[in-house]
C-alpha cells in the first residue's frame, strides 16, 4: 500500500494544493459572474429588435454551445495578441469560461422569459411603463427565481470546467497538480486529492443548490 | 420543433458564411489534410467513447435501479464519482496515475475509456428518467400477465423508454464530441492538438483556430441532425393505436 499511495506526500503538498484551489474557486466565481451578465444580454438580444439581431445572437449562441470550450480557450489565447489585445492567462480564461457558459445560461434566461405570460407585458403598456422599466421592475423579478436551480447546475458545470485553464498555464489546481507530480515523479497522490476536491466541491454545492430550489418553491407556494 | 429547425437554418446559414470566408484563406489548402487526419482520430473517439458511455450507462443505470444493496451502491458510487469531478480529473488520473497499479493502457484507449465513463454516468441518469416515464400500469399489466421482471424490462419497459431517451442523448452525444479535446492533453493528436502544433509551427493562429472551429461545428450539426433522423424512425408508429 505504501508503495501506491505516500501519506506523508500527501501531507506536504496538501497546503500547496490548498492554495491553488483558491484560484479555482476565484476563476469560477469570476467566470459565473460573466455568464450571468452574458447569459442575460444574449437572451435579451434574442428577444427584442430586429430579425437579424436576433437570428446573429442565435447563430453566435449555438456556435460557441456547439464547439469545445478548450479551442475556445486557445482561440482567445493565441488571437487577442494579434489584435494588439494581451490579457493575462487568467483573464482569457474566465473570459472564455464566461462566454462558454454564458451561452449556456442564456437559454436558461429565455426558458424563464417565455414563461411569462403576455398578459404582464400588455399591462405594461396599458400603464405607460416604458420598456426598460417594464424589463427591470416587471418580466425579470419574475422570471429569474424559477430558474435559479438550472443556473445553479451551470454553476456547478462551470467549476468543474476550470481545470481547462491549465492548458493556458493558469497556475490553478490541475496545473499546481501536474507541475507537483512532474517535480517528483509521484502523481498519484497530487491528481487524487484533486479528484478527492471536485468531488467534495461538487456534491456540496449540488446539495446547496437544492436547498436554493426547495427555498424558492415554499416561497412561491406561501405566496400564492 | 419549428423553432427548432429555425435555429438549425441559422446555425447552417453562418457555418456556410464561415466556411466561404476561410476557404478564401491561402492557408486553407495546406492546412487542411493535416487538421482532417486529426479529424479522424477525434471521430474514432467519439464513436468509441459513445459505445462506452452507452454500455456504461445502461449497466449502472438498471444496477441503480434494480440491484441488490451492494450492486446498486457500487452504481451510485459510479455515477457520482464521474459526475462530481472533472473530465480533465478523470483523463489524467487514468493516464497518469493507473500505471502506478501495473495497468499500463494506450493513450487512445484510455481516452475513450475515460470519455465513455464520464459521459456514460450522466446516461445513466437519463436512462433512469426514462425508465420512471414509463406508466407503472405497464409493469403491473407485465406481472399480470406472469411475464418476469427482466423480460418486462427488456421487451416491454425498454423499449417505450427508448424513444424519451434520443434527444438527451444527442446533446450528451454532442457534449462527449466536446470534451474529446481534452485528449489533446494527454498527447493523442487529435483536432485539437493538431491545431496546437501547426499554430507553433506556423503561427497563423486565426487561420487554423477558425477551421478547427468550424470542423467541430460541422461535427455536431451532423450529431444533431443524424439524432433527429433517428428519432423520427424510432417515433414512427409509436403513437398509431395508441389508446389515450
Amino acid at each position: 500500500m505504501s508503495d501506491v499511495w505516500d501519506w506523508e506526500y500527501a501531507l506536504e503538498i496538501l497546503p500547496i494544493l490548498g492554495e491553488a484551489s483558491l484560484i479555482t474557486v476565484k476563476a469560477t466565481i469570476l467566470g459565473f459572474i460573466l455568464a450571468l451578465i452574458i447569459g442575460l444580454v444574449f437572451a435579451i438580444a434574442r428577444m427584442v429588435g430586429p430579425k437579424w439581431t436576433r437570428w446573429g445572437t442565435g447563430g453566435i449562441v449555438e456556435f460557441i454551445r456547439s464547439t469545445p470550450l478548450l479551442i475556445q480557450i486557445f482561440f482567445l489565447y493565441y488571437v487577442m495578441p494579434e489584435f494588439g489585445v494581451t490579457l493575462n492567462a487568467m483573464l482569457i480564461g474566465v473570459v472564455a469560461l464566461g462566454l462558454h457558459y454564458g451561452s449556456y445560461c442564456s437559454e436558461v434566461y429565455r426558458a424563464g422569459l417565455d414563461n411569462i405570460p403576455k398578459g404582464q407585458w400588455e399591462a405594461s403598456i396599458a400603464l405607460n411603463l416604458s420598456p426598460v422599466t417594464t424589463f427591470k421592475d416587471v418580466i425579470i423579478p419574475q422570471a429569474i427565481p424559477p430558474v435559479v436551480p438550472a443556473l445553479g447546475n451551470y454553476l456547478v458545470a462551470l467549476f468543474k470546467e476550470t481545470p481547462l485553464l491549465s492548458a493556458i498555464a493558469v497556475l490553478e489546481l490541475m496545473q499546481t497538480a501536474k507541475i507537483l507530480g512532474s517535480e517528483s515523479f509521484q502523481y498519484t497522490e497530487p491528481i487524487t486529492l484533486v479528484g478527492l476536491f471536485f468531488l467534495v466541491f461538487s456534491l456540496i454545492s449540488a446539495e446547496l443548490v437544492r436547498r436554493v430550489e426547495k427555498f424558492l418553491k415554499t416561497r412561491r407556494g406561501g405566496r400564492a | 420543433m419549428n423553432h427548432a429547425y429555425s435555429k438549425l437554418v441559422v446555425a447552417i446559414i453562418i457555418s456556410f458564411i464561415a466556411g466561404l470566408s476561410v476557404a478564401s484563406f491561402a492557408g486553407f489548402r495546406e492546412f487542411l489534410p493535416e487538421l482532417l487526419r486529426g479529424a479522424l482520430v477525434t471521430v474514432q473517439i467519439t464513436l468509441g467513447g459513445a459505445v462506452v458511455a452507452i454500455v456504461a450507462a445502461l449497466i449502472a443505470a438498471i444496477s441503480k435501479m434494480y440491484g441488490p444493496g451492494p450492486v446498486r451502491w457500487l452504481a451510485i458510487t459510479y455515477i457520482e464519482t464521474f459526475r462530481g469531478t472533472s473530465a480533465l480529473v478523470q483523463l489524467f488520473w487514468l493516464f497518469f496515475v493507473l500505471p502506478n497499479f501495473g495497468i499500463l493502457l494506450e493513450p487512445l484507449t484510455v481516452g475513450i475509456v475515460a470519455l465513455g465513463l464520464n459521459i456514460g454516468a450522466y446516461g445513466a441518469e437519463v436512462i433512469r428518467g426514462a425508465i420512471n416515464s414509463v406508466s407503472r400500469g405497464q409493469w403491473e399489466a407485465a406481472r399480470a400477465l406472469n411475464i418476469t421482471q427482466m423480460q418486462a424490462l427488456r421487451r416491454i419497459i425498454l423499449p417505450q423508454a427508448f424513444v424519451a431517451m434520443i434527444p438527451p442523448w444527442g446533446n450528451l452525444f454532442i457534449e462527449l464530441l466536446k470534451a474529446t479535446a481534452l485528449v489533446s492533453l494527454i498527447t493523442l493528436s487529435d483536432l485539437a492538438f493538431k491545431a496546437q502544433q501547426m499554430n507553433q509551427n506556423t503561427l497563423r493562429t486565426m487561420e487554423i483556430f477558425s477551421i478547427v472551429l468550424i470542423m467541430y461545428l460541422a461535427l455536431s450539426m451532423i450529431i444533431t441532425i443524424s439524432m433527429r433522423a433517428f428519432e423520427r424512425h424510432a417515433s414512427r408508429g409509436l403513437h398509431r393505436g395508441r389508446v389515450s
